[in-house]
């Protein structure tokens, strides 16, 4: 089992956000949480990858087997832990070549794999960007730094791309994207899903699985899993409403 | 009073020696007098004094400045090995140095495609008699007084009408003995010049001296220069520096300054507008640590229409550094349709550090759009954690955002050897190596 959430009680500002979440998921998986705004599941991805505002109250975490709270957050990324950012965040100064071969090179001696200089990680980005049809000249500007919001979320993929981790933990990456760079976005995770990855897709709405399709639907209200099945899932609750599967919960 | 009195014979036997001993023309001996007796009179600023409200030049004050003589300095200048990686920043065919203040021709090369002459050979040049103590005045404080006194070892620059100046031109003032320099700087760019000008303070040992330069710079009508500043003065040193610039119709001026080095450092500088539609950018960056203090006082007026000014200045404090921004830009009433940005920001390392801060808005006009504001704090939490996600460590984290906020100015920089220089040394100042 790739990843193990057992009766997770999470609190921010000392207000309980998840209460009680059960989820397993395996590598070659492709998890949707869904649900409507408030019911936690922008947390759940923050939590899994280690945002300090989130305070865990009661519960467990396994990834792989080991205590994946215990780690520090850049410790789970160079795991293998990866959250694409609902709002990526700017970096002023600092070149996308130059962040993302830093990261790339510290999750390799981590991992022992090769490190590489600067022209060598120049071609394996040049490689990855076509996965979000992206221009190299985007390698150069600051992160983040004056990207339209399509723009910002391909780079969220493209530093999945580089980085292949083994759990994609996608917050709302759908929102704020146009028909076209919805699909140009899902067609690039759809690229890097493999047998040895999990995704998790987190969102609001159904249209993301249109072109990401997942194996595993669950619904999240009110800090729990209320909700869960395959894709059909997410055609339902987008015709009938978040508020069936409340009331289904009750 | 006492001060005053001790600082007036420290000086005046200097002052005498060098005036006595020159052969400038009346003139320009009568504006040193004029100077030194202001001197004399105002002494070096206090704190009582607003201006120099948080920084205190007593110690300046109170030592027993020498100053170094024509030939003293350049068999100095021998010795110094400009190979060394502190001078790697000066690259190019040219460099005009001066070593404690003294212009030594022995170790410089001097730059084609612009006038560019000693003092001494400019005196009957109308552009140097126009403008030479006119464009900063000398009256303006103690320190602008003294170097104006001492005002014998100066480079004047004039790029001639329309004419592109290729090559960045590089200015080297190397601190090595413990003395008093007061080295200046006259540019004069005429009708549609285009130059380049870096200003490097370098240091050829960690000693205790007194750097005090001033550069008046006058842009004719449509004239444009880049004007790099980069002070890596011995962190024992003071350094003081008073600029000023005044563009003409059009002109465009863009200037950079970062301060590393120095344990004062104080820059004022001013940029003025004589006539419309001219646009200037004075940005800088100033990165100190441990007990270093570090001073810009800034003076942007808009007395014409039409005109735009841009200010960035950003400040990194690590240690028990303090620095000091002070940013005052002027509308005037006349000046409508004025574009004037001024932006103030700090990032403190420590929590010894301390910053004063005061970006000074003033507008007397209607029609004009301007902005500004002033931040310290520290790093970004979102920023930091979006790094960390991604599996950099805390530190490589924390130092990767501290150099992107100081890249923000250094990459305005194109000189590739300054900007690797300047890399490098924002890098040692965090202790840090980036690339992993």
């Amino acid at each position: 089992m790739l990843l193990e959430i057992k009766d997770l009680y999470v609190a921010i500002d000392g207000k309980n956000i998840l209460k009680g979440l059960n989820l397993k998921i395996d590598k070659g998986e492709v998890h949707a949480i869904m649900g409507p705004n408030g019911s936690g599941k922008s947390t759940l991805a923050k939590v899994l990858a280690g945002h300090p505002s989130y305070e865990v109250v009661k519960g467990e975490v396994l990834y792989e087997g080991r205590d994946l709270l215990e780690l520090d957050p850049d410790e789970r990324a160079r795991e293998g832990v990866f959250m694409a950012f609902q709002y990526p965040v700017e970096v002023p100064g600092v070149s996308n070549a130059q962040f993302l071969r830093l990261a790339y090179n510290e999750k390799m001696k981590h991992s022992g794999g090769e490190e590489l200089d600067p022209l060598e990680f120049d071609d394996l980005l040049k490689e990855k960007a076509k996965i979000v049809d992206m221009d190299p000249a985007f390698f150069k500007r600051s992160v983040n730094e004056g990207f339209s919001g399509g723009e910002k979320k391909r780079n969220e993929i493209l530093q999945m791309a580089v980085l292949d981790p083994k759990l994609a933990l996608l917050d709302e990456t759908d929102s704020g994207l146009d028909i076209d760079a919805l699909r140009i976005v899902a067609e690039g995770v759809n690229q890097l899903k493999s047998e040895e990855n999990a995704i998790v897709l987190v969102t609001h709405y159904q249209r993301l699985l249109n072109y990401i399709v997942p194996d595993f639907v669950h619904v999240l209200a009110a800090g729990r899993i209320v909700k869960e099945g395959g894709k059909e899932l997410a055609i339902e609750l987008e015709e009938k409403g978040y508020d069936w599967v409340r009331t289904a919960a009750q | 009073m006492s001060t005053k009195a001790g600082m007036q014979t420290a000086f005046s036997s200097e002052f005498e020696k060098s005036i006595s001993g020159s052969d400038q023309p009346d003139w320009v001996k009568e504006i040193r007098r004029e100077a030194f007796a202001d001197f004399v009179d105002k002494g070096f600023p206090t704190v009582r004094d607003e201006e120099w409200k948080y920084t205190n030049v007593a110690a300046i004050a109170k030592a027993d400045w020498k100053t170094v003589a024509g030939e003293e300095a350049e068999r100095a200048a021998a010795s110094i090995d400009l190979s060394r990686e502190i001078f790697s920043e000066i690259d190019g065919s040219n460099r005009i140095v001066f070593v404690d203040g003294v212009f030594c021709e022995s170790i410089s090369a001097m730059p084609e495609g612009i006038t560019a002459v000693h003092f001494k050979e400019a005196y009957g040049e109308a552009a140097f008699r126009e403008n030479f103590a006119k464009i900063v005045d000398p009256r303006k404080n103690g320190f602008t007084a003294l170097n104006t006194a001492f005002a014998g070892e100066g480079i004047f620059l004039r790029a001639e009408k329309n004419r592109k100046t290729e090559d960045a031109i590089n200015l080297v003032f190397i601190g090595l003995s413990e003395s008093a320099g007061f080295p200046r700087v006259l540019y004069v760019g005429e009708t549609g010049s285009e130059a380049e000008l870096v200003e490097h303070y370098l240091r050829a040992e960690e000693t205790a001296y007194l750097s005090n330069a001033v550069v008046e710079v006058r842009l004719a009508d449509q004239a444009r220069l880049v004007h790099t500043r980069v002070q890596r003065e011995s962190n024992s040193a003071f350094h003081i520096v008073t600029s000023q610039t005044e563009l003409g119709r059009g002109a465009v001026y863009d200037n950079t300054n970062i301060h590393l080095g120095g344990k004062l450092s104080r820059h004022d500088l001013g940029m003025g507008f004589s006539a419309e539609g001219a646009e200037g950018w004075i940005d800088g960056l100033y990165l100190v640590d441990e007990d270093q203090h570090t001073d810009t006082h800034s003076r942007i007026d808009h007395r014409i229409p039409n005109c735009v000014s841009h200010q960035t200045y950003k400040g990194i404090l690590d240690g028990k550094s303090r620095a000091v921004f002070n940013g005052k830009v002027f509308v005037h009433e006349k000046a409508r349709g004025t574009d004037a940005y001024q932006q103030n920001k700090n990032l403190l390392l420590s929590n010894d550090a301390r910053v004063d801060t005061k970006p000074q808005l003033e507008i007397f006009n209607d029609d004009v759009k301007c902005a500004h504001g002033a931040t310290v704090g520290q790093l970004e939490e979102e920023e930091l954690f979006y790094l960390l996600s991604r599996g950099l460590n805390e530190d490589l984290a924390r130092n990767l955002l501290t150099y992107g906020f100081a890249e923000e100015v250094i990459n305005k920089i194109k000189v590739p050897s300054i900007k690797k220089a300047l890399d490098e040394a924002v890098l040692n100042r965090l202790h840090a190596r980036l690339d992993a």
